[in-house]
């Protein structure tokens, strides 16, 4: 089943499908939530060796992934000018002569991702591109400023014309079982952020195990998250296979029992061509094709474009690439 | 498609592995081949199709065996083998190795042309099969080498007749060929008719390996080249993989030959779903419990059980996600399912789904022309239903629910297989409770189809006896060396029935549940002194007795979840209240022999007594090297209800010698003492009585072995069966055995040194117990 999605704003989930509501905390589904981890990292193993994507399809792959990736700087010495340079790259990730001779135009990178500061010239760049700006927000990454003025920055950073808001939320209430305060946390995130779409970082790499992945997933969920996140780019371990699968499956779950579609976005570690076709292989094979469109599906990265660009104009020509071949972001 | 068009429809398109390197190798051959006998090929004969079932074309021409080629394989083998064992361990470590790294050197190819000739997934033979294939090699070799230091007395078997099934059909050449050439044996093996081909390719590696002439034989051919060398009277020992029905045949045809063997045959694993496990990652593993191989797996988990209260979520998400699975083109890297191996067993998979009951559910997968059969799921089925009960081996799941985990464990049982079962649940306790109560060889945890050289594989009940892999697989292509004579009959003595002067009568009954109990025919003999005196009376057993007897040993379950150190206890107290009436066992036992060996017999009655208290603690498991996260557990546990024809000759020592290690491994026994001079074992009774032994463990029931040997042999709720009889039943029992292929332990007519070292250890032990493995991954 194939949902067509070319809406001018594709890229945000609550211009195609009706956005996710949120429920009452289910605290019984939450805590039924189980995840076995060396059978998930059995899955995980054996998925590359199970699905292969080569020559056109795999071309056709790598740009679907470009069109998925949130294209992202959050460093401490960001510019304007180094945020308008990414947003320029961000339109023409490609070289257009490769997409020429793929036969595809049009294609851009999912959404531009920032620092609140950076936004209004990532906005300024980006006008009329379609392409949305994200903003990291409420103290990322470690969350752990006051509460007001976390939620004031999401304000702040929706009034500056970020379209969706990549929240972290407080480890701690995960590990320390308090799904409530995650929830009404979350909930107060969501309000904040009026039109603007969330998504919620969970920085897995903290949570200490995959079950509380899936907890934290879920409850996220319930309290109205458009997209659930792997991670900030900043922990010791960032996106891994395992731990997205956990977390899509929590997807399907939820999709299952309330009609929501939830987005997915790994970010962090992912940086090869390859990697990108396997996750796209995992959301396919786990969640099915709906969820390969930009609406419901990103890549945080920095690095990957480059990699998928050498890998495209390999297929092109044959002969292995150079990276400076292909324009810096 | 252009590339726009896919990245739109985001398909996966086709990914096949190249077949060149495998037809080339093909046409250097020839595309006809012959054996590979005394390490050349032979003229090829009148030959067989070998198809690729994927598309029918034929790959190559093969050789139908006939009884001559048997007979020059066998000989080649048997000219072969005392030089091979004589290499040492060593040197055949040194060949072994050199297998496995030439397997891994040609993994493609082997990977390729397996495909071809089988049709599974490419992905299966390349990551799964192979690797294992190597690892076997690699694991033997290590056996090779240490064989002598750590199995000493052991010597090899002789030469092996092996016989694989069409499923794994290099994989299952490793298990047969690995170990048997490790230990110093030679070999006649005959691939399934169906996939001869990786065999006749393993055969060029075994002459690229230097493996000497002879040592490795390979006839192809159908089952009658199988039953030729099943019943060539040269092999000494025959190991076969396939189904039930024919390792039934084949263990009534070997039957009284003296040939050890091994069965590895069908299965109906459960697949047992708790409502707090990771359902999704158990919906996983199905897709490796019964989609790995088209289902065409013996230790499939092909019968989920699934708690109620999660059985339609779990249903649900399994038909989910079977409409994922992708058919096709075996080749096709990105394929889940392949071809069904032959038109034949299409038509069978078809036949038995069309017969049943229940909900049937079909993949909505695209399903290609031919030999192809979509991922199915039977739901709402009983265990009444035939397809609960029936293996289909192919890709059908049966469904059905349960409440509770006892009810788990009696509908996973309720089969007459015993081969593996899965288990999911987050729950430690349940799991590791659950996995001694499943009646399998081999039980995972939270995971299915987990297979390693280092532990053993192999079924109980009518899935076969023997296990390949680890030390206990390498045991089954060892024998003791010891010399034996050929045994004869021990007659009763006889004489006149008169009566015993100022004796008050004492005629011996039978010990059945802890009681004595009159024969059931209700007849009785006299027992006589050499001279020819009446020294007392003993009841005439027959089937009845037996009946019973053995009721009252599957009464007494309890004893087999008793500690070591309980049992221990009490087959000390045995002993002690055993030398308190020493002096009177000595007199009984000279009087009935005549001889001066009594004292003797009983001192080393109440010693081997000792050795089994001492080992009823010890010899539990241990844990397997595995490449996994998590342990192997390969858990010692009893066989069951054991039947026992006792050694004539030591009336009391030898009742010990097959009572103490059976019931120090917590097995229970039904004994038939010794025929001529059973006085000693009826007076044992009141020792029993009087030293704690619950009702049912032990169970005596004396009369002729003749009369008792084929109903303990025949009887379908007896697990195993020993005769150490001076009557030669060995025939006999191995014949009967065959009704519920239950494991047998026969002397062959040879004798064993009941006083001396062969009459106690390992070797008893081994016979006691099952080796079960249990797969516990685990990490959070």
């Amino acid at each position: 089943m194939q949902t067509k999605v070319d809406s001018p704003a594709a890229q945000l989930p609550q211009m195609v499908d009706a956005r996710n509501p949120g429920m009452e905390l289910d605290l019984d589904w939450v805590m039924s939530a189980q995840a076995n981890t060396s059978a998930i990292e059995r899955r995980c193993a054996t998925l590359p060796g199970r699905r292969s994507v080569k020559k056109d399809h795999q071309a056709a792959w790598l740009l679907r992934a470009i069109t998925c990736i949130d294209l992202t700087t959050l460093a401490g010495d960001d510019t304007e000018g180094r945020v308008r340079r990414l947003c320029a790259k961000a339109k023409q990730p490609v070289r257009a002569d490769l997409l020429d001779a793929l036969g595809v135009e049009g294609i851009t990178t999912g959404a531009v991702c920032v620092y609140h500061e950076m936004v209004p010239a990532a906005v300024q760049a980006l006008e009329g591109t379609g392409i949305p700006v994200a903003a990291v927000s409420t103290g990322f990454p470690a969350g752990l400023s006051p509460f007001h003025l976390r939620v004031a920055e999401i304000g702040e950073s929706v009034a500056a014309g970020a379209e969706e808001i990549d929240i972290v939320i407080s480890r701690r209430h995960v590990l320390s079982g308090n799904w409530q305060a995650l929830y009404d946390e979350m909930r107060e995130f969501r309000a904040a952020c009026g039109e603007a779409h969330v998504k919620a970082i969970l920085a897995t790499g903290e949570l200490g195990t995959l079950r509380n992945v899936a907890r934290a997933s879920l409850v996220c969920m319930m309290a109205g998250a458009d997209f659930i996140k792997t991670s900030t780019g900043k922990e010791s371990v960032n996106a891994t296979l395992p731990v997205s699968l956990v977390m899509i499956r929590a997807i399907r779950d939820y999709y299952e029992r309330t009609g929501f579609r939830i987005g997915y976005k790994p970010a962090g570690g992912i940086s090869k061509a390859k990697d990108s076709l396997v996750y796209l292989s995992l959301m396919k094979e786990e969640l099915g094709d709906r969820w390969l469109q930009p609406d419901l599906f990103r890549f945080g990265a920095s690095s990957l474009l480059g990699d998928i660009e050498r890998q495209l104009e390999h297929h092109v020509t044959g002969a292995y690439s150079a990276g400076w071949r292909h324009a810096a972001g | 498609m252009t590339v726009k068009e896919i990245f739109e429809t985001m398909d996966y398109g086709t990914a096949p592995e190249s077949a060149g390197d495998a037809l080339a190798w093909l046409v250097d051959q020839g595309d006809r081949f012959g054996h590979f006998i005394n390490g050349d090929w032979t003229e090829v004969g009148e030959t067989f199709e070998s198809r690729n079932p994927a598309t029918g074309e034929v790959l190559a021409h093969v050789t139908q065996g006939t009884p001559a080629d048997v007979d020059a394989a066998v000989a080649a083998a048997r000219k072969a083998q005392p030089k091979w064992a004589k290499l040492g361990g060593h040197g055949r470590a040194r060949v072994l190795y050199a297998l496995a790294r030439l397997v891994q050197k040609h993994s493609r190819l082997l990977a390729v042309l397996e495909t071809m000739d089988n049709g599974k997934p490419i992905r299966e033979a390349r990551d799964i099969d192979v690797p294992l294939v190597a690892r076997h090699f690699y694991y033997h070799a290590g056996l090779a080498q240490l064989m002598e230091t750590e199995a000493p007395g052991m010597e090899p078997v002789g030469v092996c007749g092996q016989v694989i099934p069409w499923n794994f059909p290099l994989l299952m050449l490793a298990w047969k060929i690995a170990p048997a050439i490790a230990a110093g044996n030679t070999v006649v093996l005959k691939p399934a008719e169906y996939t001869s081909l990786t065999a006749l390719c393993f055969a060029d590696i075994c002459r690229q390996a230097g493996v000497p002439k002879g040592v490795v034989n390979i006839v192809t051919g159908d089952g009658r080249v199988g039953e030729a060398i099943v019943a060539h009277e040269d092999i000494d020992k025959v190991a076969f993989t396939g189904s039930t029905e024919v390792g039934r045949k084949i263990r009534e045809a070997t039957a009284g030959q003296g040939k050890s063997l091994t069965l590895e045959l069908g299965g109906k694993g459960p697949y047992i779903v708790f409502d707090d496990a990771d359902l999704d990652s158990a919906i996983e593993g199905l897709v490796d419990a019964i989609w790995f191989n088209q289902g065409q797996v013996c230790c499939a988990g092909s019968r989920l059980l699934v708690q109620e209260g999660v059985a339609e979520r779990f249903h649900d998400k399994l038909r989910a996600r079977m409409d994922k699975l992708r058919m096709g083109n075996p080749l096709d890297k990105s394929i889940d399912v392949g071809a069904v191996v032959d038109p034949v067993q299409l038509e069978t998979i078809k036949g038995l789904v069309e017969g049943s009951g229940g909900e049937v559910y079909r993949a909505a997968c695209d399903v290609p022309e031919g030999c192809f059969y979509p991922p199915t799921l039977i739901t709402g089925l009983a265990p009444a239903d035939r397809l609960m009960q029936e293996e289909i081996f192919g890709p059908v799941l049966v469904s059905c629910t349960f409440r509770t985990p006892d009810e788990a464990v009696q509908l996973a049982n309720n089969t007459r297989y015993g081969l593996a079962a899965s288990v999911w649940t987050e729950n430690l306790n349940l799991a590791l409770g659950l996995a001694p109560k499943l009646v399998a060889g081999v039980v995972w945890v939270n995971g299915t189809n987990m297979f390693d050289a280092a532990a053993g594989f192999g079924g109980v009940r009518e899935s076969g006896f023997g296990r390949e892999g680890g030390w206990e697989g390498l045991s089954a292509y060892l024998k003791p060396h010891a010399k034996t004579k050929s045994l004869a009959t021990i007659a009763a003595h006889t004489g006149k029935s008169d009566p015993v002067e100022d004796v008050l009568d004492r005629t011996a009954k039978m010990y059945i549940g802890g009681k004595q109990a009159r024969p059931d025919s209700g007849y009785s003999r006299g027992v006589f002194s050499p001279q020819g005196k009446l020294i007392g009376h003993v009841g005439s057993g027959s089937r009845k007795d037996i009946r019973n007897a053995v009721e009252a040993a599957q009464g007494a379950k309890g004893w087999s979840g008793t500690t070591g150190h309980l049992r221990a206890q009490i087959l000390y107290y045995i002993a002690e209240n055993l030398e308190a009436r020493a002096a009177e066992f000595a007199d009984r036992i000279n009087a009935m022999t005549g001889s001066k060996q009594g004292k003797a017999e009983v001192a080393a009655s109440v010693s081997r007594l000792f050795t089994y208290g001492a080992w009823a603690d010890k010899y539990a498991g241990d844990l397997r090297s595995v490449p996994i996260r998590g342990m192997a557990l390969a858990v010692r546990e009893p066989v069951g209800v054991i039947g026992a024809l006792c050694p004539d000759d030591v009336p009391l020592l030898g009742l010990i010698s097959v009572m103490a290690p059976a019931i120090a491994m917590g097995n229970r026994v039904v004994l038939a003492p010794s025929a001529p001079f059973p006085l000693a074992a009826t007076d044992f009774y009141q020792v029993l009585e009087t030293s704690d032994v619950p009702g049912g463990v032990v169970n005596i029931v004396t009369g002729a072995h003749k009369d008792l040997a084929g109903t303990m042999a025949a009887h379908l709720d007896i697990d195993a069966v020993w005769s150490f009889s001076s009557t030669d039943l060995s025939q006999e029992i191995e014949k009967k055995s065959a009704g519920n292929l239950k494991r047998t332990w026969v002397n062959n007519g040879r004798t064993r040194d009941w006083m001396g070292a062969e009459g106690e250890g390992r070797a008893f032990l081994d016979q006691a117990t099952e080796v079960k493995t249990v797969w516990v991954p685990y990490g959070e």
